[in-house]
């Protein structure tokens, strides 16, 4: 009995997997078919790939999508921290009320909050990088706070103020005590960041302007004019760097302690 | 008002609300220089905020803190000459048990020879040599706090602060820690201000116990007179078990209770003052029936190691008596106290008198 119903539940994962990852797998196995059919096997090839580097537009893109990540990553995850800071020393009510509004952003429709942007960065700027770029901080401020926040929770006061009465400024002692202490949940919110952008379509393609484009947004006009396989290539990429950034945080938000101790060693 | 020049630290008309709540209320404290005193009280009266004003981590809504003559109330806690041991969890999880030794001395710029010759010289007065490279997070309690401890008196300070150091240790290591704090502190030779809600613990450890209760001083004093002579019901109830009474006063060594009236030594009280009437289990003397002021009946007898704890119901009130000599329960007993061993008492400052009777 126990044993049917193991195999039933091993069969429903299978099952669920399949249908995650099987729509993927033939991206990928097509992005290694010497063919240009979609339905006929002509062999093994890298030649899409190698299509795929000599294409400028393309590099430019992915120079464009890893900037816009990098940056927008990194300049949230300052803001976020300071941000989680500051929220952690509210008192109860403004600490709940700005908890909620930190989450509409997240559960806000992507297509809302684009052109929400848009419409502000218009007046403030011409639409290009910048307002890209802008745009992807700004969607990502909540991501770093929602995972540096637990970390602050966990965090015992009193290990801050031990700090400041052996002689420590208020600066020493958030860069030398607080800081290794919920360094995990800063790298973890940069990388989720950093996913978030790159996985980013629908804010990027209202707030990017003309001639910006991101691997996304060029994917999305490139197939409008008819699939090449080289796009199977570049997304194939794109995944395969998303998966292993998610591998990676996963890694660090689950052994919060042991990131602790690489962090400190490394240093 | 004049510092007094043997005082090294005073608190002056301390006030401080938290969302409207008073915590402390016109709180006035002389610490004397090489002190050893313990703020006592329940939990919520107010001891840590107390402690966090002279640590500077709290800024009180009015009065002042003196260190020395000079007022430090604004003064940023890492400039103050006081350092803090926390009652747990301060050790620096990512720094080795050195490291965390080091730290305020690094701070203050000081050469690698005095910093190694500071941190043998602090371990071995906390008893923990050797144990530099050690990984703070695997220490036990007892000495995560000897660590503490050492950490911070590496740094010369002028006053000690100890809040709760020992709360999160079980009662045999709690006893084992209370004898080498005091050894501690006559080696260092320091002020130390220590908190407590446990009070054996004060009664065992300080030269001058601050009684607190709701943010207000209750009584200040030496242990011995704290224990003999509590200005209030509050002080004798949480000093020890004892038999409180509500009474009147007839007239100068003459009280009334329960509708008897009973010798005492205590004078200068109003003509029908209504005072708290303490009585110490230990001077409470069970008596053959007919005798003493009042007669009732045993409930319950409890052998406690040295003595018998008795209780007997009479005159609608439960009393507890201590003897080395056991009445049988439900035996008919007399009560009797010695005039000097009553205790004539004032109603306390706040309104907690009816809190205490329960
Ligand atoms: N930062 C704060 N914000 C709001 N209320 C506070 C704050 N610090 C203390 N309080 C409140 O002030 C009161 C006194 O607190 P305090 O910590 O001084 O008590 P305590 O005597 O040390 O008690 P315990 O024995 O439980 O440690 C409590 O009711 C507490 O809830
Ligand atoms: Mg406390």
């Amino acid at each position: 009995m126990v044993r049917l119903k193991n195999a039933f539940m091993k069969c429903y994962l299978a099952l669920i997997l399949l249908f995650l990852y099987a729509p993927i797998f033939v991206l990928v196995v097509l992005s290694f078919n010497d063919s240009r059919s979609r339905v006929t096997w002509g062999g093994f090839t890298l030649r899409w790939y190698g299509e795929l580097f000599s294409n400028r537009q393309i590099l430019e893109a992915l120079r464009t999508t890893l900037l816009l990540g990098l940056g927008s990553a990194a300049a949230a995850t300052v803001i976020g921290t300071l941000g989680a800071v500051g929220i952690q020393a509210m008192r109860r009510r403004g600490y709940q009320i700005v908890m909620s509004l930190t989450n509409i952003p997240i559960l806000n429709a992507d297509i809302v909050t684009g052109i929400a942007l848009m419409l502000w960065f218009v007046r403030l700027m011409p639409l290009g990088f910048g307002s890209v770029l802008a745009a992807h901080i700004t969607f990502n401020i909540p991501y770093v706070i929602l995972s540096v926040m637990p970390k602050l929770k966990s965090l015992n006061l009193s290990i801050y103020e031990a700090a400041r009465d052996l002689g420590a400024g208020s600066v020493y002692a958030f860069f030398h005590i607080v800081l290794p202490q919920i360094g995990s949940g800063i790298l973890a919110g940069f990388f989720m960041a950093l996913t978030m952008s790159m996985d980013d379509f629908v804010i990027t393609y209202f707030t990017k302007g003309a001639g910006v484009n991101t691997l996304s947004t060029m994917i999305y006009g490139e197939i409008r004019k008819g699939i090449k396989p080289e796009m199977y290539a570049l997304s194939t990429l794109l995944f395969a760097v998303i998966f292993v950034i998610l591998l990676v945080f996963n890694a660090l938000s689950g052994r919060g302690k042991n990131t602790d101790d690489v962090i400190e060693r490394s240093r | 008002m004049e510092t007094n020049e043997k005082d090294i630290l005073e608190l002056r008309n301390i006030t401080k609300s938290f969302d409207g709540k008073k915590v402390l209320d016109d709180l006035s404290l002389s610490i004397g220089r090489n002190e050893f005193i313990t703020l006592l009280g329940p939990s919520g009266c107010g001891k840590s905020t107390t402690l966090r004003i002279i640590g500077g981590f709290v800024r009180p809504d009015a009065g002042s803190v003196f260190f020395e003559g000079k007022d430090i109330t604004n003064l940023a806690s890492e400039k103050r000459n006081v350092n803090t041991v926390f009652q747990k969890y301060s050790l620096f999880p990512h720094m080795n048990v050195e490291e965390n030794i080091a730290f305020g001395l690094k701070l203050k710029k000081k050469s690698k020879a005095y910093i190694q010759d500071k941190i043998k010289y602090a371990l071995k007065l906390v008893n923990l040599e050797g144990y530099e490279k050690r990984n703070t997070t695997a220490l036990s309690g007892g000495q995560q706090q000897r660590i503490a401890i050492a950490r911070a008196i590496v740094n010369e300070p002028e006053i000690l602060l100890l809040d709760e150091p020992l709360g999160a240790l079980d009662l045999k290591l709690r006893h084992d820690m209370q004898q080498e704090l005091i050894r501690i502190k006559k080696e260092v030779g320091i002020t130390f201000i220590y908190v407590t809600h446990d009070q054996e613990e004060a009664l065992t450890m300080s030269d001058k116990i601050v009684v607190m209760n709701k943010g207000i001083i209750q009584q200040m004093g030496t242990s011995k007179s704290i224990y003999d002579e509590p200005q209030n019901a509050f002080v004798a109830d949480f000093i020890g078990e004892s038999n409180i009474i509500g009474g009147i006063m007839l007239q100068d060594r003459v009280v009334e209770i329960l509708g008897v009236k009973i010798p005492c030594v205590d004078e200068g009280f109003a003509e029908r003052e209504a005072v708290d009437v303490v009585i110490r289990p230990e001077d409470l003397e069970i008596k053959p029936e007919g005798e003493g002021f009042f007669t009732g009946q045993v409930t319950s007898v409890l052998f406690k190691g040295a003595y018998y704890e008795i209780k007997v119901y009479a005159e609608g009130y439960e009393w507890v008596s201590q003897s080395v000599s056991a009445p049988e329960v439900g035996a008919r007993v007399g009560l009797y106290v010695a005039p000097d061993n009553i205790q004539i008492m004032h109603k306390p400052k706040s309104e907690d008198a009816e809190m205490i009777k329960e």
